[in-house]
């Protein structure tokens, strides 16, 4: 829900910036993104009186169509988990290959990979579990072609919950990694 | 009250961390489940008040009676039983006692003085041998009297079972209620052992855990999620001033101060794999004691500080282990399932309570590090964070009850059950801590 509700406000902010430039947003990636500079330098020679004017945003443009076309396994981001197990399973093969060669053909974007655990057992077991699980996917993902600079790895293990149920179907969907684009 | 909680919101959405103590909303409500059959009868008659027509701030013979009966050792005669409710030493009929079969009176009373504080006389009497056993007379403000009465529980603790009372104690515990927005808010909170006054250290929209203290009881260390990441900070419980000790990349958790104070045990995944730490609070230096691929978290000190145990699953599951510091391999304490998990010593080391699995359900369990025996102590489905008493003879743990997580206890030999629920919200990771300095 507050991820949601993250992703409604990072969008809406990003629109409000499309609409007014020059961009002004405190993400460090933004400001790599937006330096479209073949264009710009075109905008430029063909300028008068020493102004340039930039477009800003259309790789991040582009990036975020990707991502949130419902048709293409990049719009997969969470990966589960058998109980206290950080083996991914093959299940996942087709999904962790999209996000692999997405972050291999863009890379200058980045994803945090969030380890997560059931509520079951101790909350520091869990804790170090989810990160395990986290590097077991950023693992896989490098083997596939993603840099592991572009991977940063973080756990919340039990603290986090997809399903606050107490009940096998809820500790399913908790065990898992969710790949966090700054999108 | 509505003006606190709004100004406290207002707080929240421009500092999401407040690390002041602040009056808590709820208090810890316990109920007792289960009590034991060998109980010691004991009259802790009403006090006498000399004071105002309103009364006395506390009705101090209620704390004390619901210390005593809290720790399943005594049974408290109510009131309307008793055959007279003196004050006074003489005017004690200890023949009308002696026939109930009464053998301890507690009597006492309480004075307002003029400057508004409160003297305080109490007595532990005998009926058979007619005496004091003991008492004390001393003066305290209307805030102190609280503890005053935890104090006059320890003694007759102490008197009549030949252990050291644990009632002027603090448990310090993670409450997770929900926002106007929906979202999560988390605080850190301090009660008395039984669980009035509490207190805030710390509030966060991030996820906060395992709170520990530190040996004199005036430092919490703890886990907070307010960086985007985990990190570990150590906070002055009297002052809310905090310093954040460790906050490398990857995980950052799992604090446990060593017994003389002087260094934290942590579990740190800066290397790439989470291992155990010790550091040295004087210089920050770091000292690694764990060296596997395998999950290595969980540390706790021995009372002696010469060993720490933690959670391993170098086996292939988690299991509790135990390092001498000097050096050496651990040895592996803990066989006789697959699910052991977060260890805690007993005050006097000769056992450990911990998680342990059992056909699903996840129980307290206590290991005696002298033959090995185990020994489940709930029977819940999903208990976790056990926590010793300073004086061994409780434990604090959470488990799941109708609100979501709350807080139980189980005297160390299974016998006692108790139940500490919040009124509005969750409770998780009780600490208990430290008896007080003196």
């Amino acid at each position: 829900m507050t991820r949601q509700l993250l992703l409604a406000l990072a969008l809406g902010a990003f629109i409000t910036a499309c609409t007014t430039t020059p961009e002004q947003t405190q993400d460090p990636e933004v400001v790599d993104g937006t330096d479209a500079s073949a264009p710009a330098d075109e905008a430029a020679a063909a300028g008068d009186a020493g102004v340039q004017t930039f477009g800003a945003d259309a790789e991040r443009d582009a990036i975020i169509e990707r991502l949130d076309d419902p048709d293409s396994l990049l719009s997969e981001r969470i990966i589960y988990f058998d109980y206290d197990s950080s083996t991914v399973q093959p299940r996942f093969d087709e999904i962790i290959q999209a996000h692999a060669g997405f972050l291999q053909a863009n890379p200058r974007v980045m994803v945090t990979l969030e380890g997560h655990a059931d509520e079951r057992g101790s909350r520091e077991y869990n804790l170090a579990l989810g990160e395990r699980r986290a590097q077991a996917l950023k693992q896989q993902l490098v083997v596939l072609g993603a840099m592991s600079e572009q991977l940063r790895t973080v756990s919340y293990g039990e603290e986090r919950p997809a399903d606050p149920g107490h009940d096998e179907r809820a500790w399913e969907r908790n065990r898992r990694v969710e790949l966090i684009y700054p999108y | 009250m509505n003006v606190v909680k709004y100004l406290s919101g207002l707080l929240l959405a421009v500092l999401p961390i407040l690390p002041l103590p602040l009056p808590a909303q709820g208090e810890l409500v316990i109920v007792i489940d289960t009590g034991v059959e060998k109980t010691l009868p004991i009259a802790v008659v009403p006090f006498g008040w000399d004071g105002p027509a309103d009364g006395p701030p506390l009705d101090m013979h209620v704390t004390i009676a619901n210390n005593l009966e809290r720790s399943g050792r005594f049974a408290a005669m109510a009131a309307p039983e008793m055959p007279q409710q003196p004050a006074q030493f003489e005017h004690v009929n200890f023949r009308d006692w002696r026939m109930l079969r009464m053998e301890h009176i507690v009597i006492g009373s309480l004075k307002q003085t003029a400057a508004g504080d409160f003297e305080v006389v109490f007595r532990l009497l005998d009926a058979y041998k007619q005496t004091q056993l003991s008492g004390f007379n001393i003066r305290a403000t209307g805030a102190q009297l609280r503890r005053v009465a935890h104090r006059i529980s320890d003694i007759i603790f102490e008197k009549l079972t030949g252990v050291r009372g644990a009632f002027d104690t603090r448990i310090a515990y993670v409450t997770v209620r929900e926002g106007a927005d929906g979202d999560q808010r988390f605080s850190l909170q301090i009660a008395d052992a039984d669980g009035f006054n509490p207190q805030t250290l710390l509030k966060s929209e991030q996820a906060l855990m395992s709170p520990a203290w530190s040996p004199d009881g005036q430092y919490l260390a703890y886990v907070s999620f307010e960086g985007d990441n985990s990190s570990v900070f150590v906070q002055n419980v009297r002052t809310g001033e905090r310093r954040q000790v460790a906050a490398h990349e990857g995980i950052n958790s799992a604090p446990a101060f060593s017994p003389d104070g002087t260094r934290l045990a942590l579990t740190l995944s800066k290397e790439g794999n989470p291992e155990i730490f010790v550091l040295h609070l004087s210089d920050n230096s770091l000292q690694r004691i764990t060296r596997n691929r395998a999950i290595d978290t969980e540390p706790a000190w021995s009372p002696d500080g010469s060993k720490l145990a933690f959670t391993s699953d170098r086996g292939g599951a988690p299991q509790v282990y135990q390092i001498d510091l000097q050096g050496g391999v651990p040895s592996r304490l803990t066989f006789a399932g697959n699910y052991f998990a977060r260890p805690r010593y007993a005050p006097d080391g000769a056992g450990m309570t911990m998680v342990y699995e059992q056909d699903g359900a996840y129980r307290i369990a206590y290991l005696d590090l002298d033959n090995g025996a185990l020994s489940v102590l709930t029977s819940n489905r999903l208990d976790e964070s056990p926590s010793f008493s300073p004086n061994g003879s409780m434990i604090i743990y959470a488990t799941n009850g109708r609100y979501g997580s709350e807080l139980a206890a189980v005297s160390a030999d299974g016998r006692v059950h108790q139940r500490l629920a919040l009124q509005d919200g969750e409770v998780r990771e009780p600490a208990w801590g430290p008896f007080p300095a003196d």
